[in-house]
C-alpha cells in the first residue's frame, strides 16, 4: 500500500515529466507489455490486435469485391469465394467489431473517466486479452486446415455436414466469446464500484452509460452463443440430433439460438459507437449535451429491447405469422430509443459552435450513415417488404451501413479523439480530413449501390450474377478501392504522428470529462490526485491556454477529491 | 456494509487500485454474481434445447428416463446438498479465522465432489455397457438377459443407499477413493438385484412415491417396451447436460484444491475470506443446476 502511494506520487505530473515517465515508458521490453495489468497497455495491445484483424478482414473484403468485378470467375473459384465471404464475416464480426470499441477505447478510457487507477479486476482484464489471442489464433488457424464455407452464421444443417473446418472456427468464436464476457463483466463491476466522489449514476459521462449497456448485453447474451457453438461442435463430433431433422431435431432451433446472441450482438457493436458519439458531439459543438437523461436511458432501453427482437431473422423460416407480427412490432420499437439519441445529438449541435476537427467529421458521417442504416432496417423489419428483400444485397447494404457506417465510423472518430491522450502526439489534421472524406465517399459508393441492386433482386452471397447487375457491382468495387486508399492514408498519418507528431497537450479539445485532467500520455497511475467528478459536459468550466496549446480548467481544484493527496 | 462481521478486516493486502478492503471485496462479489449469471445463461441454452425437444417429442423423454437410476440420482443430489453445507461452513470458518475448521470443510466438500463424480462414473459406465449413448454412438443392446437399468424398488436400495449417505456424512476420516468404491458396490448390488422382466422394471422405475401416478395405466406400461423414434436423442441431451455439469464439478474440485493450498500457505489467517466466499458461491450454483438436472432428467413423466 505504502509502496503504491509512493509510486503514484512519483508518477504524477508534479513529480516528473510525462514525456519520460508515462505508462508507455513504465517498464521496458515485450514481457512488460504481455504481462501488464495496466488497463492502458491492455487497451493499446487490443488496439494493435484488433486493427490487425480489421486489416485481415479488409483484405478478404477487397478480394471479394475484386472477384465480383465480372460475372463468373474473375480471380477465384466459387469454393474459394464461399470461404472468402465466410472468413470476411467471421473475422470482422468475432475478431474485430465485437471486441472493437469496448476492449480498446473502453479499456483505455473507462478507468480514466472514472478517475480510477485501473479497472476493478485487472487480472481478469489481462486474461480476457489472452483469451482473445487464443480464440483469434484458433479461428485464423481454421484457414490453414481448410477454412469454412458456411457463412459467418454457421447455419445448420449445412454446417453440421460440410467437411470444412467449422469445428475450429466455432471453437475460436467460443473462446472469443469468453474474452468478451470477461471484458463486459469487468466494466460492470468497475462502473458499479469505482466511481469517484461526486459521480452519481446521472453524472457519469454518456460514454460510460453506453459501455455499461454494452457490457450488460455481453454478459447476458454471449453465454448463449457459447452453448450454441458448443452444441454445434457436439453435433459435428458426437452427433447429438438436437439440430438434425433426421433425428427429430430442428435446424431452425439453431437459428433461434444463434440470433438470441447475435442480434443483441449487433447492439454490442452499435451501443459503444453511440457512446463515443455523445462525447464527440458535445465536445465539438462546444455545448452541454442535450437531453442527458434521455440518452442515458435510451442506451439501457436498447440493451433490453435487443433481447426481444431476434425472431426477425427468421421471418421467412416458417415462423407462425403471429410470432412474426410480434417480432416485427418489437423490431420497430428499437427505432424509438435510437431516434431519441439522434435527435438529442442534433439538438446538441443546434446553435453550437461546431468545430470540424477530424473526430467531428466522423461524428457527422455517423449521423448521416446511421440514419440510412437505421431506417432501412425498418424496411426489413416490416413483414411484407422483407419477403422481397430478405437474402438480397439490400440486407448486406443495411447491416454495413449500421456496422461500418455506424460502428466503424464512430470507432475511427473515437480513435482520432483519444489518440492524443493515448500516445501524447497530434496527427496531421489536414491528412485526417482527406482520409475522412475518402472513407465517406468510398463507403457510400460501395454500399449505396448494394441497396439498389438488392432491391432489384441481386441475392447476397452469390458468386455469379446477371449481366444487368454488372454496373452496380463494378461501382461497388471501385468504392471499396477508394475506401482502402482512405484507410492506407489514415494508417500513414497515424503512424507518422507516433514518431514525428506534435506533442499533445493534456486537453486538446476542451472536453470536461476526467480523462483530460491527466497528462498525455497518462502516467502509470493515471492521476496524481484523487479525483472528484462534476458535470462531465460543463464545457464552460474550461478555458483555452495559449501556453500549452490546449485547454485547462478554470478552477483546477474543482475536480480534486476533498480527501486531498493521492491515496 | 463496513464494520459488519462478514466484511474483510484490516491487515490484508489491498490492491493498488482500490481505496479500501471493502471496495475490493464488494467488487469481487459483484463480479462473481455477474459471472454466475453468465453460467445460468450458459446452461439456459441447454435447458431451452431440452424444453423444445421435449415438447416436440415427449415420448422420447418418457421412454428414455426409465433408463436413468433415480436412486443414484437422488444419492448424488444428497451428496451435493451436503457439500453445499460444508462449503458454506468453510466460508464461516474463514470469516472467523478458524483455519483448521476451514481446511476440514474444504476437504469434506472436495470428498463430496469426488463422491458425486464417482456415482456419476458408475452411471456413465452402465450406460456405456448398454450402448445407451448420444445419438452418434447409440447402440443399445436391450435384447439379452442383462438388466437394462440399475433401477430397483426403493426397499432394495434402502440399505446400501443409507450406507453411502452415512459414508458421506462421516467422510472426514476417509479418502475419496473409498467413497468411490463404496458407490460401485452399491451399484453392483443393485444391478444384481434388479429384476430382469421388463414390465417389472417399468413399474419399479415409477417408484412407490406416487411421482408417476399415470404409470398404472395402459400406455405407460408399455412405454419401455416400444422404443419411440429418435430415442437416442434423450441420451444425447442427458450426456450433454450432465457432462457439462460434470465439467463444472471438476472445475469446483480444482478451485477447492487451490483454496486448500492457499489455506495451507496461511492466506486466510488475516480473515481475508473473499476467495473462499467466491468459490462457495460458484459451488452453490453448480449444486443448484444439478437439482434441476435431477428433476428434469430423472424425475419426469
Amino acid at each position: 500500500m505504502a509502496e503504491a502511494i509512493e509510486k503514484s506520487v512519483g508518477a504524477g505530473p508534479g513529480g516528473s515529466d510525462p514525456d519520460t515517465d508515462n505508462y508507455l515508458t513504465h517498464g521496458k521490453g515485450v514481457l512488460s507489455w504481455l504481462f501488464t495489468l495496466d488497463h492502458k497497455r491492455i487497451g493499446v495491445m487490443y488496439l494493435v490486435a484488433i486493427l490487425g484483424s480489421f486489416f485481415l478482414g479488409g483484405v478478404f473484403a477487397l478480394a471479394l469485391r475484386t472477384e465480383l468485378w465480372t460475372p463468373g470467375q474473375t480471380i477465384m473459384t466459387a469454393d474459394t469465394y464461399n470461404k472468402m465471404f465466410t472468413l470476411h464475416g467471421a473475422v470482422m464480426i468475432f475478431l474485430f467489431i465485437i471486441p472493437g470499441i469496448p476492449a480498446t477505447l473502453g479499456n483505455f478510457v473507462l478507468p480514466l473517466m472514472l478517475g480510477a487507477k485501473d479497472v476493478a479486476l485487472p487480472r481478469l482484464n489481462l486474461a480476457s486479452f489472452w483469451l482473445w489471442l487464443t480464440g483469434a489464433t484458433v479461428a485464423v488457424a481454421s484457414i490453414i486446415i481448410g477454412a469454412v464455407d458456411t457463412g459467418w452464421t454457421f447455419y445448420t444443417p449445412y454446417s453440421t455436414t460440410t467437411t470444412t473446418a467449422v469445428t475450429a472456427m466455432t471453437l475460436g468464436a467460443f473462446i472469443l466469446g469468453f474474452s468478451s464476457i470477461f471484458t463486459g463483466l469487468n466494466f460492470i463491476v468497475t462502473i458499479h464500484k469505482m466511481r469517484p466522489e461526486g459521480m452519481t449514476w446521472f453524472r457519469m459521462p454518456l460514454f460510460l452509460w453506453g459501455i455499461y449497456s454494452t457490457a450488460i448485453i455481453q454478459v447476458l447474451a454471449t453465454p448463449v452463443l457459447g452453448i450454441t457453438l458448443l452444441l454445434l461442435v457436439a453435433e459435428r463430433t458426437l452427433g447429438v440430433g438436437i439440430f438434425d431433422p433426421s433425428l427429430g431435431g430442428d435446424p431452425v432451433l439453431y437459428q433461434h439460438f444463434f440470433w438470441f446472441y447475435s442480434h443483441p450482438a449487433v447492439y454490442i457493436m452499435i451501443l459503444p459507437a453511440m457512446a463515443i458519439m455523445s462525447e464527440l458531439i458535445s465536445t465539438f459543438s462546444g455545448k452541454h449535451i442535450f437531453g442527458y437523461r434521455f440518452i442515458a436511458w435510451s442506451s439501457i432501453a436498447i440493451a433490453l429491447l435487443s433481447f426481444l427482437v431476434w425472431g426477425h431473422h427468421m421471418f421467412t423460416s416458417g415462423q407462425s405469422s403471429l410470432t412474426n407480427m410480434i417480432f416485427s412490432a418489437l423490431t420497430f420499437s428499437v427505432a424509438i430509443p435510437s431516434a431519441v439519441k439522434v435527435f438529442n445529438w442534433l439538438a446538441t449541435m443546434y446553435k453550437g459552435s461546431i468545430r470540424l476537427a477530424a473526430p467531428m467529421l466522423y461524428a457527422l458521417s455517423f449521423l448521416f450513415l446511421f440514419a440510412i442504416g437505421g431506417l432501412t432496417g425498418l424496411f426489413l423489419g416490416s413483414l411484407s417488404t422483407d419477403i422481397h428483400l430478405h437474402d438480397t444485397y439490400f440486407v448486406v447494404a443495411h447491416f454495413h451501413y449500421v456496422m461500418f457506417g455506424g460502428t466503424v465510423i464512430a470507432f475511427l472518430g473515437g480513435i482520432h479523439y483519444w489518440w492524443p491522450k493515448m500516445f501524447g502526439r497530434m496527427y496531421s489534421e489536414r491528412w485526417a480530413q482527406v482520409s475522412a472524406l475518402l472513407v465517406f465517399v468510398g463507403f457510400n459508393l460501395t454500399f449505396f449501390t448494394q441497396f439498389v441492386m438488392g432491391s432489384h433482386g441481386m441475392p447476397r452471397r452469390y458468386y455469379n450474377y446477371l449481366e444487368k447487375f454488372t454496373v452496380y457491382h463494378q461501382a461497388s468495387t471501385v468504392g471499396s478501392y477508394i475506401l482502402a486508399v482512405g484507410f492506407l492514408i489514415m494508417a500513414g498519418y497515424l503512424l507518422h504522428s507516433l514518431v514525428a507528431g506534435e506533442k499533445a497537450p493534456a486537453n486538446p479539445w476542451g472536453a470536461a470529462t476526467l480523462e483530460w485532467e491527466t497528462t498525455s500520455p497518462p502516467p502509470y497511475y493515471n492521476f496524481a490526485h484523487e479525483m472528484r467528478a462534476g458535470d462531465p459536459y460543463d464545457l464552460d468550466a474550461m478555458r483555452w491556454d495559449p501556453a500549452t496549446g490546449g485547454y485547462v480548467r478554470k478552477d483546477p481544484s474543482s475536480v480534486l477529491a476533498s480527501s486531498g493527496e493521492a491515496g | 456494509m463496513a464494520g459488519h462481521a462478514t466484511t474483510p478486516q484490516e491487515g490484508l493486502r489491498v490492491d493498488h487500485h482500490f481505496e479500501n478492503a471493502d471496495q475490493q471485496y464488494q467488487s469481487a462479489k459483484l463480479g462473481m454474481w455477474v459471472f454466475l449469471a453468465t453460467e445460468i445463461l450458459f446452461f439456459g441454452g441447454l435447458f431451452v434445447a431440452y424444453a423444445v425437444y421435449r415438447s416436440n417429442h415427449p415420448e422420447v423423454f418418457i421412454f428414455g428416463h426409465h433408463f436413468l437410476d433415480k436412486n443414484l440420482g437422488a444419492l448424488n443430489t444428497i451428496i451435493l446438498i451436503c457439500s453445499s453445507l460444508t462449503a458454506a461452513w468453510a466460508v464461516r470458518a474463514a470469516q472467523l479465522k478458524q483455519i483448521g475448521l476451514l481446511k476440514l470443510m474444504l476437504v469434506l466438500t472436495m470428498l463430496c465432489a469426488f463422491g458425486f463424480m464417482g456415482v456419476k462414473a458408475v452411471e456413465y459406465n452402465a450406460k456405456w455397457k448398454h450402448g445407451l449413448l448420444w445419438a452418434g454412438s447409440y447402440d443399445p443392446h436391450l435384447d439379452h438377459d442383462e438388466p437394462i437399468t440399475e433401477s430397483t424398488t426403493d426397499e432394495e436400495l434402502q440399505v446400501p443407499g443409507a450406507e453411502v449417505e452415512a459414508e458421506v456424512a462421516s467422510q472426514a476420516q476417509r479418502v475419496g477413493d473409498a467413497d468411490l468404491v463404496e458407490s460401485e458396490v452399491v451399484s453392483e448390488s443393485t444391478v444384481v438385484d434388479a429384476p430382469t422382466d421388463r414390465s417389472n422394471i417399468a413399474s419399479a422405475a415409477e417408484g412407490p412415491t406416487g411421482l408417476a401416478g399415470a404409470g398404472e395405466h395402459g400406455p405407460d406400461e408399455h412405454a419401455i417396451d416400444i422404443e419411440p423414434a429418435n430415442a437416442q436423442t434423450f441420451f444425447s441431451i442427458y450426456f450433454l447436460m450432465t457432462g457439462l455439469h460434470g465439467i463444472h464439478v471438476l472445475g469446483g474440485i480444482g478451485a477447492f484444491l487451490w483454496l486448500l493450498w492457499c489455506a495451507q500457505r496461511g492466506d486466510f489467517a488475516t480473515g481475508h475470506f473473499t476467495r473462499v466466499d467466491m468459490v462457495a458461491l460458484y459451488w452453490h450454483v453448480v449444486d443448484l443446476i444439478w437439482i434441476y438436472l435431477f428433476l428434469l432428467l430423472y424425475l419426469i413423466e
